[in-house]
């Protein structure tokens, strides 16, 4: 019961810092008012207790005091309130360069895909030092997906790409938990973070089976599919050319554009005829059912890596 | 001094008797007491999931339980303490008895949908104690989708139908007491004469009003979309799972400020009384109260700050939760300047109320740290949540019943509770409360998640000391429900005004009457004021 | 004319204050009602920003001319409550009852239409969960609009059915000479909550029905 047993948890991200920095304030701005609070109830109790001869004063109110207690408690929270979100928007600001791996969540495990695709269950080997960007979905339920040393966690919604990113500081195994209830095994889905030297990350991934990379994967799957008979740089081709796209904003049949990003490419995979593409017509069937959320994460890599074909048109 | 003089008339508990004249009563004070004795049967059985709860917890392997029923006590413990017990507690049960007595009326507004009120509540205990025998709830008393509305295999409907209709109850308890404040104040009694226990309640049935209807349309939609998965709630067919949290939280949030705010009222009377003082600041305490239910209406996002909800939104939730907290810590400033210069006696409604300053003063602070975004990512969805709102929960709106419960006892019942034992029992409450959620404030920083039936080793030592806290805690809760039932037959009979208390209330016999007064009163003075109290002792 | 004497309750002072609370609990008991109907509508409107496509389909299924009828039923139907209300207010009890008849006639038509607008769309399998066919080549998302057609229609005419039973009880006591110049109260607060139930409706039927004009992005 006793080993392991610590009242603070160690930090191994680089924003744990900041985020155990704001705690130990509040901690001390908490700690000073409760004491100025139970002080006073007890200085008060014992030096205004009723004893024979001494009278309540009737004392109404103090507009000060009020101005006070009202003015220094708000710019306290508004102080905190500055710092905290300056921090979060850090956490929540996607970085440019980053390793990208994908983390889909089921009940009750985690699937995680590295870029170079290695595939791991519950488990989520990365390098120290090197910034780190997951992008989540669930496969059913609403997850979390928590790693307290990070001092991060994100929903994991099924219909909806989450990301996470961070930079490990320490090298160590950490808890991974599972952090919104999801029915009877919420509790067993648990793992591990384990954060390596580069070269024992390097020698980790070499020893792994590796199966083809999420692009690797995502190419052959738009051949498997048959999505090149209508996706083609062609003239005359039934769909537009994907090449060079991801990232941009195309134009739409019904008017308006979309931005080419992860959502737009599973919304078209799932309800092809929500966005048509300007100068096409809805013939492209839906694939919902035919392909999962691990393949809808593949032909995103592959289609993030394409190039724009030589003498396309923006 | 209290034996009642021959032609006086008999109390409320007196006049009529048998179980009709209970159960088709339309007297505000018959009705406090049904709904004293539901929301005591519910709190029972709450409070029992809650010991099964923290036994499981004293080890980190699940041996006593099977993981789906874990679930299924943890779910079930929320929804009864939640739904069935704190948010009727104190206002269905203390302001429907003192509400009229408090304005100088008779009676309130609507007698008749008052004893409604009650029907209703009763019958959606019913459903839900129905999902309970029936084999349990297992989604949590939050009800997420898409795990309540296509996942669960446990008995949603039910349980939801439940929540559903007990929340007409609320909503009429709400209209009553708007429509009793408003018209059947009693003459000369202005709006800045009112005790601050009239305030808050008006405050709550605010939130009643607007906010109950919202959660009765999402449970129903989530009733819908489990009976008929039309894709309201499921991504696969369309629908969108945040909608669902966005939907659940407008009421939610404002539903913790109907907890807090008349636990709040309580205590402005309670220190009031105990100190002999005007309470200090009384507008501003008033207005507070207002403050609060309007901006409680503007939070409801931060308990979604991780769910997928967008950046800007979060900031702009985070600021409002920071706003929300300045009138509760101006409320706890009022109420401890109250007692500077007053006249302090400790019996045990004033031992409640101090401690509930105290320990909602924790609770208010621990949610600043859930309000400031970066440090609710770490801390979201952990036991710093459970020990957060436990506190403002037990350690506040929970110790104020208990303190109101004591306060006005003899008002109610004519009779004394036994002071000493009500003493030891309101301190072994405050140690037994603090040693069981106090840890859990450092499990949640550590990182353990909430809702969990195995834990990793490390967190075993917290666990067991909250246990221990807890087993404390729950004699103190069974000292009281013994003690309290005992001096109805055996304690020593009260007099119209034992503790000396303004308001009037007290100026009533003990019991009231039936009609609570003769005449209606006119009123002169300010709340508070102690110029025409009888100073009673009651040894 | 009868005047009859207003039953004051025991804890009220006046049959003014009496009247005036219950005005004031039949409002705050409107409010709320709002309120309830409002999260559908929040619901509607998030899917049908979400769902413009479906939305629109969804629409063009929907029957304007039954539905422009109903509308004109229903808003037909508060008019003879009002004039129901105006004549308890003249102390005219068999006319108040007779005008509140007038209006279940009117509602039962109301529903009467309703019903056979959801005959249809049982007949062509538009009912999600229930009954559920819809043709090829429909928008994947039909379902959230037939969802919240049937959940919103489906309350509005449960507090019609709550409406049309108040109705009758107030009209039984009008006709019995229950209420006067003095005390109408109750066909007031009557006409209150029918004129809302109009009300939802009139928000009802141009989002539901009138959405087929603007397929695709627009809203």
């Amino acid at each position: 019961m006793f080993e392991n047993f610590s009242l603070w948890p160690e930090g191994a991200s680089s924003v744990a810092r900041d985020i155990d920095a704001l705690y130990l304030f509040l901690l001390a701005i908490s700690l000073f008012f409760v004491t100025v609070i139970v002080s006073a109830l007890l200085v008060f109790s014992v030096r205004y207790r009723r004893r024979p001869g001494h009278h309540a004063s009737p004392i109404e109110g103090s507009l000060p005091l009020e101005l006070l207690w009202t003015g220094v408690p708000l710019v306290i929270v508004l102080f905190v309130f500055v710092w905290g979100t300056r921090v979060f928007v850090r956490t929540q600001t996607s970085p440019l360069e980053a390793m990208r791996f994908h983390v889909t969540g089921k009940q009750w495990m985690w699937k995680i895909q590295h870029p170079t695709g290695q595939s791991e269950i519950n488990a989520l080997h990365v390098p120290l030092g090197q910034t780190i960007e997951l992008t989540l979905i669930s496969e059913d339920v609403i997850h979390s997906f928590y790693v307290p040393a990070f001092r991060l966690k994100k929903d994991v919604v099924p219909g909806l790409y989450a990301s996470l990113w961070f930079t490990p500081t320490r090298t160590g195994t950490y808890h991974l938990f599972c952090a919104e209830y999801c029915g009877t095994k919420h509790s067993a889905m648990i793992g591990q973070v384990v954060v390596l030297d580069p070269a024992d990350y390097q020698q980790w991934l070499d020893g792994r089976p590796s199966d083809k990379n999420p692009v690797e994967t995502g190419a052959l799957l738009f051949q498997n599919l048959r999505c090149d008979t209508c996706h083609s740089s062609a003239s005359g081709a039934r769909g537009p050319d994907l090449a060079g796209l991801f990232g941009s904003d195309v134009p739409l049949a019904a008017g308006g554009s979309v931005r080419f990003d992860e959502r737009h490419v599973r919304e078209s995979l799932l309800e092809p005829s929500k966005r048509v593409r300007a100068g096409f017509q809805p013939l492209m069937p839906s694939y919902a059912g035919q392909v999962s959320e691990g393949d809808i994460l593949a032909l995103i890599a592959y289609l993030k890596s394409l190039p724009p074909a030589r003498g396309a048109r923006r | 001094m209290s034996a009642p003089h021959a032609g006086e008339r008999p109390s409320y508990l007196g006049g009529e008797y048998g179980l009709r004249s209970w159960l088709l009563t339309l007297d505000h004070k018959r009705i406090g007491l049904l709904y004293l004795m539901g929301v005591s049967a519910f709190f029972l059985v709450g409070g029992a999931f809650a010991v099964l709860i923290r036994l499981e917890l004293l080890t980190p392997s699940g041996d006593l339980f099977q993981s789906e029923t874990y679930n299924k006590l943890f779910t079930l413990h929320g929804i009864f303490m939640i739904f069935f017990f704190l948010l009727p507690s104190i206002p269905a049960v203390l302001g429907n008895f003192l509400l009229p007595l408090m304005i100088g009326a008779r009676d309130l507004a609507f007698p008749r949908i008052n004893l409604l009120s009650w029907y209703i509540y009763m019958v959606g205990g019913l459903f839900t104690t129905y999902a309970m025998l029936a084999g349990g709830v297992d989604t949590g008393w939050t009800f997420y989708t898409p795990y309540s509305s296509t996942y669960a295999n446990s008995h949603v409907i039910a349980a939801a139908l439940g929540i559903f209709i007990s929340g007409f109850s609320s909503i009429l308890t709400g209209v009553n007491f708007i429509a009793t404040i408003h018209k059947l104040r009693a003459p000369g009694l202005t709006w800045f004469r009112l005790p601050l226990f009239v305030w808050a309640h008006y405050a709550t049935s605010l939130i009643m009003v607007l906010g109950t209807p919202v959660i009765a349309i999402t449970i129903l939609l989530v009733a819908v979309e489990r009976l008929f998965h039309v894709g309201i709630f499921d991504p696969a067919l369309g629908g969108d799972p945040v909608l669902f949290q966005h939907l659940f939280w407008f009421y939610s949030h404002p539903a913790v400020y109907i907890m807090i705010l008349p636990a709040m009222g309580v205590i402005s009377e309670v220190i009031a009384c105990f100190s002999r003082k005007r309470v200090f600041g009384y507008k501003i305490v008033a207005f507070s109260s207002l403050a609060i239910a309007v901006l409680g209406f503007l939070v409801w996002g931060h308990h979604m700050f991780v769910s997928g909800q967008s950046v800007y939104a979060g900031v702009v939730f985070s600021l409002l939760s920071f706003l929300v907290a300045i009138p509760s810590a101006v409320k706890v400033f009022n109420w401890t300047a109250t007692l500077y210069r007053g006249s302090i006696s400790f019996e045990a409604p004033m031992l409640y109320a101090l401690g509930f300053i105290g320990l909602f003063t924790i609770g208010g602070l621990t949610g600043i740290f859930l309000a400031t975004l970066a440090v609710d990512v770490h801390v979201h969805d952990t036991y710093f949540v459970v020990a957060h709102f436990h506190f403002v929960m037990v350690g506040g709106a929970v110790m104020a019943y208990l303190g109101g419960l004591h306060f006005w006892w003899p008002k109610m019942f004519g009779r004394l509770y036994p002071e000493m034992l009500a003493r030891v029992t309101a301190v072994i409450v405050f140690v037994g409360f603090n040693l069981t959620f106090l840890p859990q404030f450092v499990l949640g920083y550590l990182g353990m998640p909430r809702r969990y039936h195995v834990y990793p080793d490390e967190f075993q030592v917290l666990n067991v000391l909250s246990t221990a806290g807890a087993s404390i805690l729950g004699l103190g809760f069974l000292m009281s429900a013994a003690y309290l039932p005992w001096s109805l037959r055996f304690g020593k009979k009260a007099g119209r005004n034992p503790f000396g208390a303004a308001g009037l209330e007290w100026t009533t016999a003990s019991p009231p009457m039936a009609h609570n007064f003769e005449s209606v009163p006119e009123v002169q003075g300010e709340a508070y004021e102690r110029e025409h109290v009888e100073e009673e002792l009651h040894v | 004319m009868s005047e009859t004497r207003a039953v004051l309750a025991h804890h009220f002072e006046s049959l003014e204050q009496q009247n005036e609370a219950a005005a004031i609990g039949m409002w705050a008991f409107l409010v709320q009602e709002v309120m309830f109907f409002g999260g559908l509508f929040t619901t509607y409107l998030v899917y049908r920003v979400l769902h413009p496509g479906a939305f629109a389909e969804g629409s063009a299924h929907l029957p304007v001319a039954l539905g422009t009828a109903n509308t004109a039923v229903l808003i037909g139907s508060s008019l003879t409550m009002a004039l129901g209300v105006r004549a308890a207010q003249l102390g005219r009890g068999r006319q108040c009852a007779l005008f509140l008849a007038a209006t279940i006639v009117l509602a039962f038509a109301f529903l009467g239409v309703k019903g056979v607008e959801y005959a249809e769309k049982w007949e062509h399998g538009l009912i999600p969960g229930v009954r559920w066919s819809p043709e090829a080549g429909a928008d994947a998302r039909l379902n959230l609009f037939f969802a919240l057609y049937f959940v919103m229609t489906g309350c509005h005419a449960l507090h019609m059915l709550v409406g049309i039973v108040l109705m009758a009880i107030v009209a039984g006591r009008a006709w019995g000479g229950r209420y006067s110049r003095a005390n109408f109260l109750g066909v007031e607060c009557l006409g209150l909550y029918w004129h809302f139930v109009d009300l939802v409706w009139i928000f009802l039927f141009p989002l539901l029905y009138l959405l087929h004009g603007h397929r695709g992005g627009h809203s």
